[in-house]
């Protein structure tokens, strides 16, 4: 995150704004093929500027609300405006909206500079401000030295960021990426995260992300919107969908969790509180008001938010018994399972903030796991 | 180098002498010096000299190489276009029926190819000459190049056209500007297919082909007729010839272009 993003003056949040307008608009849109729905009724407003990350599964339709918004395939139902005009009509060639894709689908036949000039060309741009716009776009992705080369003389690396240099040639008002890192190894993909970011703010163009993996989606979105059979289940910013997710699913897809059924004892303002095995504390983690007294709902905490003691802790409300059941050394943390009396696996995540680690707690060993009142959220089934 | 064994030596020998002896003894006698064409009489080559000075089968030449020329040039088109049609319109109603037929005249006997547009020729009162024997061998070298192209074209990546058309592209200029120049090697050697089956021709010619319009393979097959004369022997040792560079050159050119680019990735990766 940039400095400006984290000045209180300026927080980047138009979808709290009752005034902003969206740049994007689904409005009930369904996407039929056959019998098979691909996106179900589906609404939502996505702001200028943003870098919004679709995420889900395989299969839950996030490709085709891309391709729906770069004009290659047609709602069979409802609108999609962009800039309040329904794009309905308008062909792909000739919308504001660019696609970088999964493939690259680099040009094998033309230069990296012909490459990032094909879309300026179409617009008749005069010769002299191609070359300018070329240029200004090999810097923006550092490939300065290899605009003569052809995309099979440059490395997957390289070839990522002349399909990124070539979808924002043409300065589009949105920019569709298809899984832009799913072809690079892990460290280039970690690097070329943050170069995006940087590339996005410089720009200010607009973003939308499809990805399945939930770590890219966290680190370059401004909001994301987790999907699952045409549907989104929630639309958040990625530390609200992590530490508040509104449903079990949405937990279980973001990141590790421990998932403890019980029923609700009782609810107090914002809070619900859980009894959920013989012999055990009743746990409380924050609610929502729709967590009814008396109802099975479940506790989902995540792993870090665990704290874990040899003896049982004093002070802490929210306390689990159990024996160590496994250690996974991680080299930055540990991962313990515990396993209490009636059988439950919880894990707990510690870091490994000393170089010489006091093993002081092994397998089999008895221990208390305890979080706070606001670590934890209580979901309805 | 491993040597090969008597076994190995005498299969390959029997091998080539099956396939080049008959050529061998051609390109020999082609350089008789006498008339005759199975007894040799010392070393000429007046017979080239003769085949050149010879209008009737200049002529033929001539119009072999012009029909093959336009009828595969048109076939080219057409063909490219059929294929395109079968390999990105989906499913459509008669698809099965449309491919069934592009690719009939692929097992179509030629006697009956070129005995139905003979019919058809006279129906439609078309003087026999070079345009009846350019569409013939247009009808039946299309297919070839359609089976080329296509197979060119269902390994193509579809998101190279959707980049194009994303770009700004209208669907035709997609086509002209990223898909033509990628499947281009396949278009050619479409082209040449069809230019050499259209060289070679003998059959379908022959029904579609005119008193003024003879072509080579005509020429030399009624002219054997009437004897073979050391002239065919020079001629056809010059179209011998001619395939020979032909492949040849072919063959290094696709070698060196698969050497570059083996060493252009090399160096992208490192």
């Amino acid at each position: 995150m940039s400095d400006t993003a984290r000045a209180p003056v300026c927080v980047f949040a138009p979808w709290d704004d009752i005034q902003a307008k969206p740049l994007i608009q689904f409005q009930n849109v369904t996407k039929r093929w056959g019998d098979f729905t691909a996106i179900d009724d589906l609404s939502i407003d996505i702001y200028a500027q943003e870098f919004f990350a679709l995420l889900g599964p395989s299969g839950c339709g996030k490709t085709t609300m891309m391709r729906m918004l770069a004009g290659f395939e047609t709602p069979t139902e409802g609108k999609i405006l962009i800039d309040g005009q329904n794009v309905a009509p308008i062909p792909p060639n000739k919308r504001a909206v660019n696609m970088m894709f999964q493939s690259y689908a680099l040009f094998p036949h033309l230069s990296v500079a012909d490459n990032i000039a094909f879309g300026l060309k179409r617009d008749k741009m005069p010769t002299d401000q191609i070359t300018a716009r070329i240029e200004e776009m090999l810097s923006l992705v550092q490939l300065n030295k290899f605009a003569n080369r052809k995309p099979h003389q440059i490395s997957g690396g390289q070839r990522q960021r002349v399909a990124l240099a070539r979808s924002l040639a043409k300065a589009p008002k949105l920019l569709l990426l298809d899984e832009p890192l799913g072809a690079l190894d892990k460290k280039l993909r970690q690097d070329t995260q943050f170069e995006l970011m940087d590339i996005q703010e410089k720009t200010g163009t607009t973003f939308v992300i499809v990805t399945h993996d939930q770590e890219e989606a966290m680190t370059v979105a401004s909001r994301i919107a987790v999907m699952d059979h045409g549907k989104i289940i929630q639309v958040d910013t990625p530390a609200k969908i992590y530490e508040e997710p509104r449903s079990i699913y949405v937990a279980d897809f973001i990141g590790d969790v421990n998932l403890i059924e019980g029923n609700v004892s009782r609810t107090t303002e914002g809070h619900a509180t859980i009894s959920w095995a013989e012999g055990q504390n009743e746990l409380t983690g924050i609610a929502r008001n729709d967590i009814i007294p008396g109802s099975v709902a479940t506790l989902a905490v995540r792993p870090e938010k665990l704290n874990i003691y040899t003896s049982r802790p004093k002070d802490q409300s929210n306390v689990i018994k159990g024996k160590v059941l496994d250690i996974a050394y991680l080299g930055n943390m540990s991962t313990y399972v515990i396993e209490t009396p009636t059988g439950q696996q919880i894990k707990a995540q510690v870091a490994n903030t000393r170089r010489i680690q006091r093993r002081q707690i092994t397998w089999e060993d008895k221990v208390w796991l305890s979080f706070t009142e606001t670590a934890g959220v209580v979901l309805n089934q | 180098m491993r040597r090969l064994s008597w076994f190995n030596t005498v299969s390959l020998s029997l091998g080539f002498a099956f396939l080049y002896l008959p050529m061998i003894i051609l390109i020999t006698y082609s350089f008789n010096e006498g008339k005759l064409v199975t007894v040799w009489s010392g070393f000429s080559t007046k017979w080239y000299g003769e085949l050149f000075r010879n209008e009737a089968f200049l002529n033929a030449a001539w119009v072999t190489l012009k029909v093959a020329v336009m009828s595969s040039s048109i076939a080219t088109v057409l063909g490219t276009m059929a294929a395109y049609v079968m390999v990105r319109a989906g499913r459509f109603p008669g698809r099965t029926l449309f491919s069934g037929m592009i690719y009939a005249p692929l097992v179509m006997p030629e006697v009956i190819t070129g005995l139905s547009l003979l019919l058809l020729f006279i129906a439609i009162g078309l003087d026999r000459g070079v345009l009846t024997i350019v569409l013939a061998h247009t009808t039946f070298s299309m297919c070839f190049v359609s089976v080329v192209v296509s197979s060119r074209l269902v390994t193509f990546d579809q998101s190279l056209e959707e980049a194009a058309l994303d770009l700004g592209c209208t669907g035709f200029e997609a086509f002209r500007l990223v898909t033509l120049p990628i499947i281009m090697p396949a278009v050619v050697s479409g082209w040449l297919l069809a230019f050499t089956l259209s060289l070679d021709d003998l059959v379908i010619a022959s029904f579609t082909s005119g008193p003024s319009s003879t072509t080579l393979p005509i020429k030399i097959f009624s002219a054997v007729r009437l004897g073979v004369s050391p002239e065919i022997n020079a001629l056809s040792t010059i179209m011998i010839g001619l395939v020979t560079v032909g492949v040849i050159g072919a063959s290094l050119t696709s070698k060196r272009s698969i050497a570059k680019r083996q060493k252009d990735e090399q160096e992208a990766i490192q």
